[in-house]
Formats: C-alpha cells, sequence, structure tokens
C-alpha cells in the first residue's frame, strides 16, 4: 500500500529535483508610514496572491508558480536594505495663517515659518509649491490679488533664506477653496492662508 | 487695477516658466554610485534633481541606488544592479486621474505609491519579467531576477 503521505513525500521531491529554481523573486507588502496596510495583488502566469497584511510575502520561482507566506521585517530589510535606503523624503504640506486683509503673517505661524525652512533645507533637490488663499470677505478679485500677495510673501521669506526661486512655483487660488466654507462676506481666520508643499 | 494685471502677469510667467515637456514625471532625490538614464539610446547620469520622463530606464550600478520622486507623490528607489523602466506616467494634478506604469527588469525596488493609486485602484502597475502587481494604495517591495544570469 502506497500511503498518501508517501505520495507526498514523492511529489516534494520531485518539485525539489526540479533543478534549480528558474526565478528569485520577491513580492513584500509594507505597513504604510500611518500604520496602515493597503493591498498588493501578485499575478504571474495565470495565478494571483493578493498580499494584505504587513510583511505578507509571495515568491515567484517561475511564471505560474507563486507561493504566499509572510517574512520578517529583518528578512526585508535584508533583501531590500539599499533600496529602502534610497527612499525619497516622504512628500509634506504646511499651513500657514495670515492676519486679515494682508500679507502679514499671524504670529504662531511666523514661528511655524522657521520649521518649515528647516525642513525644506533638509531636503536635497526640493520643489515646493505655495499656494495662496482668502476668506469671503471682499470681492473676488481683490482677493484673488490678495492670495497670491500672501503666497509671494512667503516665496519671498524662503529665497531670504537661501532657496532657489525657481525650485518655487507660486499660485493664488482667491476665495475659491476655503478650508471652511462660509457664506459669502464672512470673516475666517482659518481661510485666510497659504498651504506649503514640500517634496 | 494695475496691482491685478501684474500679478495676472506673473500667473502667466509662471506658467511658462515651468518645464514644457509633458512628458516630466518626476525627480530624482537620491543618487548613490553609478546611476543613469537611459533616454532615446542616450545615456545620462542620473544627478539629483534630473527629470525623469516617461519612456525613461532608470540603471542602477553594482555600488548604485536611487531615488525618484514622482509628481503624483508616488516614491520608487531601486537597490544596485537594477533596471527599472517608466512605461507610462500621466497625472491630472486636479482630478488626479491617470496612469503610472513601470517595469523592474531586474533588481530591487521599494515603492510607497502616490495620488494616483489613491485616487483609483487600477491607475497603478509594477510589471517584472514574471509578474504584473496591482497597487491598492500601499507601501510594497520588488525584487526580480534569473539567479543564472545574475
Amino acid at each position: 500500500m502506497v500511503s498518501r503521505a508517501a505520495l507526498a513525500t514523492l511529489a516534494v521531491l520531485l518539485l525539489v529535483g526540479c533543478a534549480k529554481p528558474m526565478r528569485d523573486d520577491l513580492y513584500v507588502l509594507m505597513p504604510d508610514q500611518d500604520g496602515k496596510t493597503g493591498a498588493l495583488s501578485v499575478e504571474s502566469g495565470g495565478q494571483q496572491a493578493v498580499l494584505d497584511q504587513p510583511y505578507a510575502s509571495a515568491r515567484v520561482t517561475e511564471p505560474g508558480r507563486v507561493a504566499a507566506g509572510p517574512i520578517t521585517e529583518q528578512e526585508a530589510r535584508r533583501a531590500f536594505g539599499a533600496a529602502l535606503d534610497a527612499q525619497p523624503a516622504r512628500p509634506t504640506s504646511f499651513i500657514l495663517y495670515f492676519l486679515e486683509a494682508r500679507d502679514e503673517l499671524t504670529p504662531d505661524s511666523r514661528q511655524l515659518l522657521g520649521r518649515i525652512i528647516d525642513e525644506i533645507a533638509r531636503r536635497p533637490a526640493p520643489e515646493i509649491v505655495v499656494i495662496g488663499h482668502t476668506d469671503r470677505v471682499g470681492p473676488v478679485p481683490y482677493n484673488d490679488t490678495l492670495s497670491l500677495r500672501r503666497a509671494e510673501r512667503v516665496r519671498d521669506e524662503l529665497v531670504k533664506v537661501g532657496i532657489a526661486a525657481d525650485r518655487i512655483r507660486v499660485e493664488g487660488r482667491g476665495e475659491r477653496e476655503p478650508l471652511v466654507p462660509t457664506p459669502d462676506g464672512v470673516a475666517e481666520p482659518r481661510n485666510r492662508r497659504v498651504e506649503i508643499s514640500v517634496r | 487695477m494695475n496691482r491685478m494685471v501684474l500679478s495676472l502677469v506673473v500667473v502667466v510667467a509662471a506658467l511658462g516658466a515651468a518645464p514644457a515637456g509633458a512628458q516630466e514625471a518626476g525627480h530624482v532625490k537620491v543618487a548613490k554610485g553609478a546611476v543613469q538614464i537611459e533616454r532615446a539610446g542616450q545615456k545620462v547620469p542620473a544627478t539629483l534633481g534630473a527629470v525623469v520622463q516617461a519612456g525613461d530606464v532608470v540603471v542602477t550600478g553594482a555600488d548604485g541606488s536611487v531615488g525618484i520622486t514622482f509628481l503624483d507623490n508616488s516614491l520608487l528607489s531601486a537597490g544596485p544592479n537594477s533596471v527599472l523602466a517608466i512605461d507610462r506616467f500621466a497625472f491630472d494634478s486636479t482630478t488626479h486621474q491617470g496612469s503610472f506604469e513601470s517595469s523592474l527588469k531586474k533588481g530591487t525596488l521599494a515603492v510607497v505609491s502616490g495620488k494616483l493609486a489613491k485616487q483609483s485602484p487600477d491607475a497603478m502597475k509594477v510589471k517584472t519579467p514574471a509578474a504584473v502587481l496591482g497597487v491598492r494604495g500601499t507601501e510594497f517591495l520588488v525584487r526580480t531576477g534569473d539567479p543564472k544570469n545574475d
């Protein structure tokens, strides 16, 4: 009687005996920096694995042969250290607030500006987008001009500390994109702002 | 009124100053060791700040690694002995729609997906010679290679 176990052993031996694997592919899902984990589908030769847990992985030794299973953080680090070390800094953004009807920063935001400058200075080849906004007091054309002046004011502060002007794009959106929606004519400090995106 | 006209001029000038290449996809932010960009049969060194376009192939040497930030905030970084092709990149910065397809021919790759994958689950694909990866807004690692040829 040929036992089921013996057949299984034979099958494993046959698989192992099939020369060297043709490929050494490894796919690993990482936890996101914000603690959530997305999902990755790995499709090869009609076979599919869906990875949806941190450090879930799939190995493909030849097209159509997909083996899923977890690996450790250390194993991932060992296999991908150089690629992980070369990851660019995460894009980030900041909001600075302004005094009513003016292109002067609030005292709190003036302090924050120093931190933003430090953050930009740390980044190689930074790309910076500065977008000015207003609240809904005053006519639309006035606010268009004011929003752009606010953005330009921030740009000038960045240029003053040595950040190249050609790395900074400036836009004014007027009162069109309030952070806090209000009826027209309402003063809202949270809408008097400049958003700075850095990457 | 004059000020309005002036600010309009500034806006137009700022738009005009943006790099004209519609194929601009990203910029090199990290470059260590030998890293080259192959474009239309030419090889250019991938220096800090260099533009990466759709159609480019990024190649790292035995001591090389490279990190690229794309216009949709996707981050791709490759380790040594890697060949990464940017097959397709289209990104509408207003709607966040478009598509991003790349191929890792060999080597190692770390990916942080950006606004494209967040907007639409099918917008981002990474291929290797053996597999196609579908990205649902996430971070992941890819190694591919034929051991006999390495």
